[in-house]
């Protein structure tokens, strides 16, 4: 996803793009996530700041004439619910944090949470509205990003060297099927991007944390928003390797519910989990009990590209001339896919970038973090 | 007595499972065999049901001996308490922990209430499905698969429908059209895609199974007593009808497997019963992180799987019929009986099904050459063929996936197109998708082997075994 939009935006730009992936269009995290598109789990900072970039461009590219319909975008607005009044006020003080920073987050009481979602727990304290989350269909999205770019797509070549001039720039990349020339690089490659970076001599410490989603049947509109649990949030930006499950709970527009998210750090273990699903399931019932005799008809996982300060690598790497990172979003890639790919756009031609990047800057981490 | 025998689960009532089943129940095991329908037997010895008081249900079976023996040892075992079977149990997912295995089933009917099953060991005999390929008009109602056909004539000794085209690929077409034909049924032509060359040209490595080839020669006869036209090297291109079948339009394919033109014809029928063949199932073993090689589940000699404590047997392991599927579930029982004692199983012990097992795995092999379905029948899908019924996707769509937004796989298709997301998971279309797309088949990942509610699925692992645990 994160290589579409920087396709997309780098050829809008003037550049001439060549988009290599060694599997499939969305083959990696993207083809496993839900599409979300959040502001609400974000606190105030750098993250919170290119999530609101990201998604006033991605409400402009649904406005384009069938790109919207095409990548089934859905501004329905999120919902974070908080079981006891505790969780409630630590709720409230972190929606004024986000209020200040430009987030539209309205407190909403128990009753009008039923008002909202007709079929949630009545076991509430209270929530937050946040009318700007949104959703898209991540595959559909990074499939029709890169044809509305225009760029050359080389699907099933595998990058098996990144080559460097006497000068120790990069000069393109070699694959399986043959060697591309650029004098630019754009490191995409989400949860594999450490590997890419070593190719070309840097180091980037992605590390993958899986999650599990899981499908119900499909179901007329019974969930109307994104809803999820306010220990959402602190698991997300939890550092722990051990299995953490907080229900998020969404409709989609093809009928089936989708529920989220577990995170565990176990490396690329391909491996179903009964623990973590039944965990997912058992959430999701607490929250929406009429899911208890809903059927799911399918399980999915899928491996974040985790970085040890939870902030993504964007922009120029120092270390190498040429090579230019965009990888690292952790669970947030397909929402702040479309800021990341602008601010690369701006970077590759020249222009001072809407945001600081220094936050993101790849060679941020001290070695000794790196194992973290 | 039997509580300090090792407990091995048995997924599945067909010959696979049922033969696994009495052989490691006479060699000391504690056995549990787990199967979705009301009765033992599985697809093949798929019994009337007993409310119709079949007085003679051997008349649509044969082997019907083997049956017999197999059906007589299952009583006697449970009789004795060394074996359970648990019917109507669907099994959704196999969990393995510390402790063994735990088999997760719903209770059938409706599907809704848990049942768990605890073992030291699980043997899958998981069977196979059939493999049905599109055609323009082939969601008509009046269009079955041939399995279905024959389920239907197995259950319930009887058909709707007075005029019947069989059609596809493979050697289930001829005991369904005989079968129909016996049933009453006008069946107006079988249609096989096969081309009659690729018989003669392994005709040494079927006459090795003389027992095969005299079956086939009584079909053979069964058919011309009918007067059973039969149409090789033929396909049906569409179905016709507007509310229901009303007639088929076949034609002759060419040597290099493209429709020949000008030799379509038209036949009335107001039943079809098309298939292409079988494909494994193997959801369960990869929920489990078995090995899959291809479409079928992975197994050594001793059809082991390459996750220590797990066995597959039958159609599973790959499609070669009651025969074959009977052979490995023999040695998987004697293997699991062993290994489950801490002894080194000996072979020779089993050495009359080793042998059995090598020639009709070599036959079937030969046999899946010759009922390939044709190279180019993907070109028989029109755009607004619905492939997916399920998601109700157009063999257009996919195209459109593949052509426009470069996908290349079964699983990117689907995730643009949603094909094989539906309620079948893809079970229906995914040879039809690889076939559009022009890649190899590959089993789908499925975690979970049928559908579970939420409910079930939160408190799974929670659930009391149905019996005194060992």
């Amino acid at each position: 996803m994160a290589g579409a939009a920087c396709a997309l935006y780098a050829s809008r730009a003037g550049l001439d793009v060549t988009v290599v992936d060694r599997g499939p269009v969305a083959g990696g995290t993207t083809g496993a996530g839900e599409g979300n598109l959040l502001v609400s789990d974000k606190e105030p900072g750098p993250e919170l700041e290119l999530a609101l970039l990201s998604g006033r461009l991605w409400a402009e590219l649904a406005a384009e004439p069938g790109l919207g319909a095409a990548f089934e975008y859905e501004p329905k607005g999120g919902i974070v619910v908080a079981s006891t009044p505790e969780g409630l006020t630590a709720l409230a003080d972190f929606a004024a944090g986000q209020r200040a920073a430009g987030v539209e987050a309205v407190s909403v009481g128990p009753g009008q949470l039923r008002e909202l979602e007709p079929y949630l727990t009545p076991d509430t304290a209270g929530g937050v509205l946040y009318p700007q989350d949104a959703q898209v269909m991540p595959t559909l999205a990074a499939a029709h990003l890169l044809r509305a770019s225009g760029a050359r797509l080389l699907t099933g070549w595998n990058v098996i060297d990144v080559p460097r001039g006497a000068d120790g720039a990069v000069r393109g990349v070699r694959t399986d099927r043959g060697e591309i020339h650029a004098p630019t690089v754009v490191n995409a490659a989400g949860t594999w991007g450490g590997e890419i970076a070593a190719l070309a001599g840097a180091r980037l410490p992605v590390l993958p944390r899986r999650g599990f989603v899981l499908v119900t049947e499909p179901l007329p509109r019974r969930v109307r928003h994104k809803v999820y649990a306010a220990d959402y949030v602190a698991d997300v930006a939890s550092d722990s390797a051990a299995l953490q499950t907080s229900p998020v709970v969404e409709g989609t527009a093809a009928g089936p519910v989708l529920i989220g998210a577990s995170r565990e750090r176990v490396g690329f273990d391909r491996s179903f989990s009964l623990p973590a699903v039944r965990a997912l399931a058992a959430g999701a019932t607490r929250l929406f009990p009429f899911l208890e005799d809903v059927r799911a008809m399918r399980t999915y996982l899928g491996f974040r590209p985790y970085m040890p300060d939870h902030l993504p690598a964007i922009g120029p790497d120092p270390r190498v001339p040429g090579l230019v990172h965009a990888c690292g979003h952790e669970g947030a890639g397909i929402g702040l896919a479309t800021g990341t790919g602008q601010l690369i756009a701006q970077v590759l031609s020249g222009k001072v970038p809407e945001l600081d990047l220094a936050p993101f800057r790849p060679d941020r981490f001290a070695p000794a973090e790196e194992d973290a | 007595m039997t509580a300090e025998r090792p407990h091995l689960a048995v997924i599945g009532a067909g010959p696979a499972g049922l033969a696994a089943t009495l052989a490691a129940a006479r060699h000391g095991v504690r056995v549990t065999l787990v199967d979705s329908a009301p009765e033992a037997g599985g697809q093949f010895y798929r019994q009337p049901a007993r409310e119709l008081g079949a007085r003679r249900p051997e008349a649509l079976h044969h082997e019907w001996r083997t049956w017999e023996r197999l059906r007589d040892g299952l009583r006697t075992h449970q009789q004795q308490g060394t074996v359970t079977h648990l019917t109507d149990h669907h099994v959704w997912l196999v969990e393995q922990h510390s402790g063994g295995f735990t088999v997760h089933a719903l209770l059938g009917p409706e599907q809704t209430e848990p049942a768990e099953v605890r073992a030291d060991a699980v043997l899958l005999a998981t069977g196979g499905y059939e493999k049905v390929l599109p055609f323009p008009g082939w969601t008509l109602p009046g269009v079955v698969t041939a399995g279905g056909a024959q389920a239907m004539l197995k259950a319930t000794l009887s058909v709707s429908g007075r005029t019947a085209v069989v059609a596809g690929t493979g050697p289930l077409l001829l005991p369904v059209a005989t079968g129909l034909a016996a049933a009453g049924v006008r069946v107006a032509a079988l249609v096989e895609s096969a081309d009659p060359r690729d018989f003669v040209r392994r005709s040494r490595a079927l006459s090795a199974q003389p027992a095969k080839l005299a079956e086939g020669a009584r079909y053979a006869a069964q058919l011309a007593r009918h007067r059973v036209r039969t149409l090789i090297h033929h396909i049906v291109v569409e179905a016709h009808g507007t509310d229901r079948l009303e007639a088929v339009t076949v034609a002759a394919l060419d040597g290099a497997g493209h429709v020949r033109p000008g030799t379509g014809r038209r036949i009335a029928c107001d039943t079809l019963a098309v298939g292409h063949g079988m494909l494994p199932h193997t959801d369960l073993a990869q929920g489990l992180g078995c090995r899959i090689d291809g479409v079928a589940v992975h197994v050594d000699d001793e059809q082991r799987t390459d996750v220590p404590g797990v066995w597959a047997a039958g159609e599973a392991t790959g499609i070669g019929g009651a025969a074959l599927s009977l052979a490995e579930g023999h040695i998987a029982g004697r293997s699991i009986a062993a290994r489950l004692r801490g002894v080194e199983p000996e072979p020779h012990g089993w050495a009359g099904a080793a042998r059995a097992r090598t020639g009709l795995r070599r036959f079937f092999a030969t046999l899946d050459e010759i009922y390939a379905p044709p190279a180019h029948w993907a070109e028989q899908i029109t755009d607004d063929t619905v492939v997916c019924r399920c998601e109700e996707v157009t063999g257009g769509a996919i195209r459109e996936a593949v052509t426009g937004l470069g996908a290349g796989d079964q699983r990117t298709v689907k995730l643009l197109t949603r094909a094989g997301m539906g309620w079948c998971q893809g079970r229906m279309c995914g040879s039809a998708v690889a076939g559009l797309i022009g890649c190899p088949e590959t089993a789908a990942r499925r975690p979970f082997a049928r559908p579970v509610p939420l409910g079930v699925l939160a408190r799974a692992g929670e659930t009391p075994a149905p019996e005194a645990e060992g």
